[in-house]
């Protein structure tokens, strides 16, 4: 099936180009950072992780986000994402690849990192999140794959696949918890600390790997002969409030808890990321910004005209995500370190070499993603003919 | 709790020890083998918990740099201009921002701004330990917390878990930032770049039966010894003063006491 990205329109082979010439320049970039170590970026004693780690806290929800159609499908008989989970499980295996690829590019000692297979760790979260990662990754390439094949041969797919599925489902919810379990188990972080962080990635998950879903579809229709369905958007629409709602709830009981209990440990964090401290306000902008996409999406969410409407569909979306990865993929893990252990406040900006690289990331997940749709929508095409 | 942690850290050892020992034959010096045999090894230790008490009353800021520079030269502790590439292991901090679960409003300038030296507490129950997913961060029998530098992948698990700050991490290559890329103390390893470092209690010193450099630059404001001996000198001073230590409610159980 793979022969199926090797052949496509000029469009198809500009933008794969173009991919790589991204690609291959943030490599120049990061070859710097193997030269010298992270000390190119914007990392400090303080701040000890930065955007690196916080790009992969929030793919590892738009991963587990795929589920959202897995769900439906497979356990409510939900017949209109039929023709798409596989959209879903190819964008997990994205996902996965970009959070790996993440991961080794925010390790001091890259060369030394199946130390953590060789010397396995079991109450260290890293070990059990790198387990599930992978597996995750594995299930969803298996899937994906054997569904597929079984669409192209016009078979029904193997009964083992079902229970894959099955067994994806909760692993899904799974590689977000054990996410979640990396942060919030830390004493002394007072951010993190706290039994909400995991349902809370979880439902910016849900709204965030959704809505990605639906650019992508608008995408694949416009380029494709292939029509991912405008029920199955409409849905996804529908799970995405739902989503949005419950992150923006999660988000107000813990602003009430930290606020109300006035425990300064656990105060001064939000009050760094929404008011800063003194002439210290990196963040406060992109905060409020993200408050600002998160709360009006809900509203245009909740009428179902607006939300139904093929037209305001790509609008809101984009909001949803942008909202969401301003919140995770900026303020999560920078807020989590300012103030520090000694209550100073020392500010993380990323240096223009790790954007760099951190777009190089992206761009290598985007050429997943658009081989996989490739072979995907092609199948479908030519079963469709 | 700490028998249960150390003996499961003791069976965790053990049974790694077979898959493992081939893998990491990186024995430099004696004390700095690797974590399996380190965690107990009675040849480099007697103790069965090392801990330390610092009369803050002594401390003056030159006393503190003092120490501080033994400690660093020592260790080939590298100093770097950049902030963000900062290393240190032992160091001054103001009263307020060592014990920062005692704050007061009406505290004397002086007391607030007091000179505290802070540095790795050697916690009994090392919330650093239990988050690094190679164990090159391990706890010895002796309760010495200690680094296996050449199994760290640089990940800074370590480093968000310490709720103290007591880590650093190598943001570039150590040994470019020493005079002429030679290390102040040859006898002492130097570190690369990317991995996490920290006080190590001196365990090379206790190992042939000295103090840690710290102790011995601080003009008696230091003492040290075996918190599990009832008649050794530290526990002595600790019955004789009142002390407190940092973020004891965290249930990390630091070993290194303050007199305030
Ligand atoms: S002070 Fe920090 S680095 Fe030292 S043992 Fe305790 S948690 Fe670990
Ligand atoms: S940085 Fe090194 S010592 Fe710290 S948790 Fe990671 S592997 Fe362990």
């Amino acid at each position: 099936m793979l022969e199926k990205a090797l052949s496509g329109s000029r469009n198809y082979w500009l933008w794969i180009a173009g991919l790589m010439a991204v690609i291959a320049v943030a490599f120049m970039g990061y070859l710097q950072q193997w030269e010298f170590g992270l000390g190119v970026t914007g990392m400090s004693r303080d701040v000890s992780w930065g955007f690196y780690i916080a790009q992969f806290t929030f793919l590892v929800g738009v991963a587990a986000g795929g589920v959202m159609l897995v769900l439906p499908y497979y356990l409510h008989d939900y017949k209109a994402f039929g023709r798409i989970t596989i959209l879903g499980e190819f964008l997990a295996v994205a996902a996965v690849v970009m959070c790996l690829l993440f991961i080794l590019a925010d390790l001091g000692q890259p060369k030394r990192a199946m130390n953590v297979i060789f010397n396995a760790t079991p109450y260290s979260m890293l070990f059990w999140d790198a387990l599930v990662l992978n597996g995750y990754l594995l299930l969803n390439i298996v899937i994906g794959w054997k569904l597929l094949e079984a669409e192209r041969n016009a078979v029904p797919a193997p009964k083992w696949i079902k229970y894959l599925i099955y067994l994806s489902i909760p692993w899904a919810f799974g590689i977000h918890t054990v996410t979640a379990f990396l942060y919030c188990g830390l004493p002394g972080r007072g951010y993190w600390l706290t039994a909400i962080l995991a349902p809370r990635f979880l439902a910016s998950a849900f709204a965030a790997g959704p809505s990605f879903l639906i650019l992508l579809c608008f995408i694949v229709r416009k380029v494709t002969k292939f029509d991912p369905g405008t029920k199955a958007m409409q849905t996804l629409m529908k799970i995405i409030t739902y989503a949005l709602i419950a992150n923006v709830f999660f988000l107000l009981c813990e602003i009430f808890t930290v606020f109300y209990s006035q425990i300064p440990e656990h105060m001064d964090h939000l009050k760094y990321l929404f008011f800063g401290h003194g002439d210290k306000v990196a963040l406060v902008p992109w905060m409020w910004t993200s408050m600002f996409l998160m709360l009006s999406a809900i509203v245009l969410l909740v009428i179902p005209k607006i939300r139904n409407n093929e037209k305001y569909m790509p609008f809101i979306c984009i909001m949803v995500f942008v909202g969401t990865w301003i919140d995770k993929g900026m303020g999560m893990i920078a807020g989590g370190f300012v103030p520090n252990a000694m209550h100073t406040y020392h500010e993380y900006t990323p240096t223009p070499l790790e954007i760099l690289i951190t777009v190089g990331v992206y761009a290598t997940g985007l050429l997943v993603v658009t081989i996989l749709y490739k072979i995907a929508t092609q199948i479908k095409e030519e079963v469709n003919a | 709790m700490k028998e249960s942690r150390r003996s499961f850290l003791k069976i965790a050892g053990v049974s790694a020890l077979g898959v493992t020992a081939a893998s990491n034959a990186h024995a430099i010096g004696e004390y700095f083998i690797p974590s399996e045999q380190a965690i107990k090894d009675q040849k480099v230790s007697t103790a069965d918990r090392w801990g330390m008490v610092i009369d803050t009353r002594k401390l003056t800021h030159e006393l503190n740099e003092k120490i501080a520079k033994s400690c660093h030269l020592n260790h080939n502790v590298p100093t770097l201009e950049n902030k963000n590439h900062e290393i240190k292991w032992i160091w001054e901090e103001h009263y307020e921002h060592a014990f920062t679960q005692q704050p007061n409003e009406f505290q004397a300038e002086e007391t607030a701004h007091a000179p505290i030296l802070t540095l790795c507490n050697h916690c009994d129950n090392p919330p650093c330990v239990q988050a690094c997913p190679t164990k090159a961060t391990f706890q010895r029998e002796d309760g010495i917390v200690l680094m296996d530098f050449h199994r760290c992948i640089g990940c800074r698990f370590c480093m968000a878990a310490c709720p103290y700050g007591s880590r650093s991490f190598n943001f570039r290559d150590p040994r470019d930032a020493m005079e002429d890329g030679k290390p102040t103390n040859p006898e002492f390893p130097t570190r690369t770049k990317g991995v996490v470092e920290k006080c190590n209690f001196c365990a090379e010193r206790l190992a042939v039966g000295k103090d840690p450099y710290c102790v011995e630059a601080s003009e008696g404001a230091l003492v040290f010894g075996d918190l599990s001996d009832e008649n050794s000198e530290i526990r002595k001073v600790l019955k004789e003063n009142y002390t407190i230590r940092r973020k004891a409610s965290l249930g990390t159980g630091p070993s290194v006491f303050y007199i305030v």
